[in-house]
This record gives structure tokens, C-alpha cells and sequence, in this order.
């Protein structure tokens, strides 16, 4: 295969171009610097000739930068033409000849402040339309949870024991781990700085408050999200993308009364008792700190347990429970069901889905926390 | 046929994925320049065929050879020259999906060629505008396009890097008979004008007689008969008959 090559030769007003060798994709880059060299040095030209004839191979991007020297020269009101074009290569010619008639469109220059001011105006809006969106599902729930006690047989038991036991029973081992061990850690952690004041044994105290009061739901939340959460979002959008949710539409069912409904009630019910069984595990984790690194014997442990809490310290973790879970249904079916047609956008909003369940449950604790502080819990 | 170039040809193939081979001493031929339609059964194989030549599917046995080379015996290297030189259109289209349709374009020529910005652009703008696409689809992501509008961009990144084979996974299957029509004229004149070897699977009667210069068929594991549609037609196979002369052959001759 022949190197690409272009020669010119001047006669007068008239340039003879020779285009030589293999004008193909391989050769495509070299090609171009040539042609705009050939372009700009022999724009004093009148007439000028492209022959063809000692082509050796052509393809598209050949073919493309022949037309485009060509136009080089005639858009400058020059005389060009093609010569010495065999059959085979006409057609291809003829086809380039009517492409890229309009010229790509200019990159306008960016002001980077003014996109920065536009990208975060989207981003508020985009928080609005999304707090829009969960108010609407909320709302379509509502009414479902109502329809569904006036006609209490219109519950989906099936699937919503099919979620129960996807998003609780199958969370059970790693939510009782990771409570454990982070009871295990902040009792640790207390020992190691009560143990200065030589008040070791209050570390009992604060573990108790502490789990059952915030870490427990908290972690079990984030947990949730991250694991259940992300799955809904996950379902829910590529049932979207492959119209799915439309088929249920158009056979007269209410996606919120299938699919949404049994997820939410499934995780409503599933995470009190996560929270539950996660806080036991917690209290025994740094019970067991307490014993083997504390020297807290176990009687002292539930002693002092007694001591530091009473009923409504167990009652704020597990009233937030319910709560907690109805926001990350919630966030998690509206993502999902903004999922557009790429894969894209099912990876994105499920990312999103997360993150906002995450923030969102912490945004609820402090709501929480400010309640049970005014109400005196 | 004789004396013509051969630009793949497959010997005594056998894929098989459990007990029983899908397909069994399968032995083909796809010459320069022709147009190659490959039809069968639903379940036949023809899918697995065109995906055990490019690569995809593992083969038990046999031999196959594109442009002369076996592809088995190549290293890494030639093998990606040689897949440089043959375009795929699945199927669904298999489109990027977080790429426009000119990323898409792009795509292959941004992999294997070191293009000016400028070329680049206007190289898939004119693949775009060859498979008649306008202006307006540039932009726009494989969710925003219509079923024939996707196709046609499919066809475009085939042709990216102007391949000397292109293979057609059911290129008309999911259009109506007006854009199937339209869809066979492209690939006729695309073909003429880009000298191109096609392989196509299809199931369209219409395709068939319009634009392939040749006809295989894959039954029970074999090709069980090979030539022009009209000894297709002439055939005494009775899967053939059923096929070429059934209810929805007769419709178009």
C-alpha cells in the first residue's frame, strides 16, 4: 500500500493537484494537515485540478477530504474540479459531495461564573421539583393505604411478605454485625476516657442513651438505605425503562397499589424491629467490651443499665423507626420511578436515591430530636 | 460463483452450549462484494453463527477464516486489525446509551484513529447524513430516537471505520414495511457505494428478494442450502418450500 500523498504542480493560473497512494481512515490524519497546506498555498490559483487517477484505495474519510479540499478552493471562489475518477470510486465521491452542507455549529465561548450560577439554579430547582415529587407520592400513598383499609383485600399479602423477608429477615445477620460491633466500639472508646475521671462504669450509661436513643436506628437506617433502598430504586426503574409500570397501567392497575404500597409497608414494618434486634445486639456488643476489657461484670452492666434508662429511652428510637422507613420507601420509589430510558440515568438515580435517604433521615433525627427534647422524652 | 474472493468462510463449524451442538459442520462462504442473507428457524443458530464469526461465542471445532487468516491462529494484534475491518449492527441497535448519536459515531473513530477534533466531527456527521439521518438526531441520546432512527444509527457506528464486512443482525425486524423498505435501499446503495461485504441474518421475506445476492439457509444445525432466491424457490426441501412458499412467501412474487 502506497504512502498517501498529494503533489502540486503550477502552470500559470491553473494548479495541477496528483492525489497518490491510499486515502483511507489509516492515513486520514496525515491527510488532513496535507490538504490544509494544499488549500492554504495555492489559494492565489484560479483553476485547479484534482486528479484522481493514481489513487490507490479509497474510502470515506479519503473521499471526505477531497471534497473538502475541493470546497477549500471553491468557497474562495476559485475554479476546481475533480478528474481522472474511476467507477468505482464515483459513487462515493458523489455521496460526500452532499454531506456537511451545513456547517458545524460554533462552540460559543462559556462565562464559567454563568455557569456556575446556572448550575446551581438547577440544582435548587431540581431539590424543589424532587420535595414536589415525594409530597405527591406521600400523597398517592395515602390515599392506597386508605383504599386498602376500606377493602382491606386489596392488600398484596404475597408480595408484601415476598419484601418483608427480602429487606428484613435477609438484612438480619449483617444489621446485628454491624450494630455489635459499633456498640462494641463506643464502649470501648468509653472506657478508654472514662476510666481518666475513674468514672469507668458510666460508660454503661452513655452506650445505653447513646444506642438506643440515635445509633441504633441511625445505623440500621443507613443500612436500610444503602441495601434495601438502592434495590427498590434499582427494580423500579429498569421495570420503567422496559414499560412495565406502563403495561400495569394499561391492564387498569395502580403501580403505587402494586408495586409501591407492599415495598413500603414491608420496610415500614421491617426496620422497628431491625431497630429493635440491632440495639439489643449493640448493648450486648458493649456489654461484652465492658466485661472482658472493662472489668464491669455483667451484674454491674445491667445494674447500672436499670439505672440510666426507663421506658421513653427505649420508646425515641423505635418511634423514629416507622418514620425513617416511610422516608426511605418514599425516596427510593420516586427515584425510581424517575428513571429515563438510559443506564445511565438508572445508575445515577440510584446513587441519588441513596444519598437522599441518607440525608434525609439524618435531616428527620434532628427534627426528632428537637420534638422529644420539647416534649420532655 | 467461481473464481470469485472469498471474504469469510467457515468449515465444518460446531458451537455447541450443552449436550447437543447448536450448530453442527456448519461449512459457509461469503464472497466480495455480495450481499448475504442467512436465514432459518427461530432458535436455528443464525445468531450464534454471526456471533461465533465475530468472536463472541466459543467454538467446539472447525475452522474460521476471515480475509484469509484463521482467526484462531492470530495473536492479539492482527486479531484487532482484522475486527478494525468488519462493522456490527445488533440486533436492538446496542447503542451507548449515555452517548448522543454522534458520540456514538465517534466512538470507534476516537478509539482507533488519532483525528483532528475538526475531521472527526465531520467525518460522523457525514456517516450520519449517509444513512440519512438530519441534522437534528446529532444531539440527541439513544432514549430520544425512534426504533428506525436508532437502527440507522447502529448502521452509522458500523460504518465508523469503513469496514470491508458488515454484519446485520435482523437490520428490518421491529421496522414497519415503508421504513424496512427504506432500511433494504440504504444497504443496498451504501453496499454499492462502499464496495461492502454484507452478512446479514434475517427473517424478512421482502429483504430477501430485494436485495440479496445470495441465500443460506441454516436448518437442524446445517446450511442446508445456499445460492440465489431463485433456487430457493425452485428447491424440493420442504423446509424450503414451507419458508419461501408458505402463505407470507407468496405475498411478494
Amino acid at each position: 500500500m502506497g504512502v498517501a500523498a498529494l503533489n502540486g504542480r503550477v502552470f500559470g493560473e491553473r494548479v495541477a493537484l496528483a492525489a497518490m497512494g491510499a486515502w483511507t481512515a489509516a492515513t486520514a490524519a496525515e491527510l488532513e494537515s496535507i490538504v490544509e497546506e494544499a488549500t492554504r498555498r495555492y489559494e492565489h490559483a484560479r483553476f485547479v485540478d484534482i486528479d484522481l487517477a493514481r489513487l490507490e484505495r479509497l474510502d470515506t474519510f479519503g473521499a471526505w477530504l477531497i471534497e473538502r479540499l475541493e470546497r477549500g478552493f471553491t468557497d474562495r471562489g476559485l475554479n476546481a474540479r475533480i478528474i481522472g475518477l474511476s467507477d468505482a470510486d464515483r459513487g462515493l465521491i458523489e455521496e460526500v459531495r452532499l454531506v456537511n452542507r451545513t456547517s458545524p455549529s460554533e462552540r460559543v465561548a462559556e462565562n464559567r461564573f454563568l455557569v456556575a450560577l446556572d448550575q446551581v439554579g438547577r440544582a435548587v430547582a431540581e431539590m424543589g421539583r424532587s420535595l414536589v415529587l415525594l409530597a405527591q407520592l406521600l400523597g398517592a400513598l395515602t390515599r392506597a393505604v386508605l383504599a386498602t383499609i376500606a377493602h382491606p383485600a386489596r392488600l398484596r399479602v404475597t408480595s408484601t411478605v415476598h419484601h418483608l423477608e427480602r429487606v428484613g429477615w435477609r438484612a438480619l445477620p449483617i444489621i446485628l454485625l454491624s450494630t455489635f460491633m459499633i456498640g462494641a466500639i463506643l464502649a470501648q472508646q468509653g472506657i478508654f476516657r472514662f476510666r481518666d475521671f475513674g468514672a469507668d462504669v458510666f460508660v454503661v450509661d452513655m452506650v445505653a442513651i447513646l444506642v438506643l436513643r440515635e445509633v441504633g436506628v441511625l445505623i440500621v437506617c443507613v443500612m436500610v438505605a444503602g441495601r434495601s433502598g438502592s434495590a427498590y430504586t434499582a427494580e423500579l426503574g429498569s421495570m420503567k425503562m422496559r414499560e412495565e409500570i406502563d403495561a400495569l397501567r394499561t391492564m387498569g392497575l395502580d403501580p403505587i397499589e402494586v408495586l409501591v404500597l407492599p415495598r413500603i409497608v414491608a420496610l415500614v414494618v421491617a426496620v422497628p424491629l431491625l431497630t429493635f434486634l440491632g440495639s439489643m445486639a449493640a448493648l450486648y456488643g458493649a456489654g461484652l467490651v465492658c466485661w472482658l476489657y472493662g472489668g464491669i461484670s455483667p451484674d454491674i452492666f445491667l445494674a447500672r443499665l436499670r439505672a440510666a434508662i426507663w421506658l421513653p429511652t427505649f420508646a425515641v428510637g423505635l418511634i423514629k423507626a416507622p418514620f425513617m422507613a416511610l422516608v426511605i420507601g418514599l425516596v427510593a420509589c420516586v427515584e425510581g420511578f424517575e428513571v429515563e430510558g438510559s443506564a445511565a440515568s438508572l445508575g445515577l438515580k440510584t446513587t441519588a436515591s441513596v444519598v437522599k435517604s441518607i440525608f434525609l433521615v439524618i435531616a428527620l433525627d434532628g427534627l426528632f430530636a428537637i420534638f422529644f427534647a420539647s416534649v420532655g422524652m | 460463483m467461481a473464481g470469485r474472493q472469498t471474504v469469510i468462510s467457515v468449515r465444518d463449524l460446531v458451537v455447541g452450549f450443552g449436550e447437543a451442538p447448536v450448530l453442527d459442520r456448519v461449512t459457509l462462504d461469503v464472497f466480495r462484494g455480495e450481499i448475504l442473507g442467512f436465514v432459518g428457524g427461530s432458535g436455528a443458530g443464525k445468531s450464534v453463527l454471526m456471533r461465533t464469526i465475530i468472536g463472541l461465542l466459543p467454538k467446539r471445532n472447525g475452522t474460521i477464516e476471515v480475509f484469509g487468516s484463521d482467526l484462531a491462529a492470530l495473536g492479539e494484534r492482527e486479531r484487532r486489525s482484522i475486527e478494525r475491518r468488519w462493522g456490527v449492527l445488533f440486533q436492538q441497535g446496542a447503542l451507548f446509551s449515555s452517548l448522543t448519536a454522534l458520540q456514538n459515531v465517534q466512538f470507534p473513530m476516537r478509539e482507533y484513529l488519532d483525528l483532528s477534533p475538526r475531521l472527526l466531527e465531520e467525518i460522523a456527521i457525514a456517516k450520519l447524513e449517509m444513512v440519512g439521518l438530519s441534522a437534528d438526531v446529532r444531539g440527541k441520546h439513544p432514549a430520544e430516537l425512534s426504533g428506525g432512527m436508532v437502527k440507522r444509527v447502529a448502521l452509522a457506528r458500523a460504518l465508523a471505520l469503513d469496514p470491508d464486512i458488515v454484519f446485520l443482525d435482523e437490520p428490518t425486524s421491529g421496522l414497519d414495511p415503508v421504513g424496512a423498505a427504506e432500511f433494504d435501499e440504504l444497504i443496498r446503495t451504501l453496499q454499492h457505494t462502499l464496495g461492502l461485504s454484507v452478512f446479514m441474518v434475517t427473517h424478512d421475506l421482502d429483504s430477501l428478494h430485494a436485495v440479496c445476492d445470495r441465500i443460506a439457509v441454516l436448518s437442524e444445525g446445517r446450511v442446508i442450502a445456499a445460492g440465489p432466491i431463485e433456487t430457493m424457490l425452485a428447491s424440493e426441501h420442504p423446509w424450503l418450500q414451507s419458508y419461501f412458499q408458505g402463505k407470507r412467501g407468496r405475498r411478494v412474487h
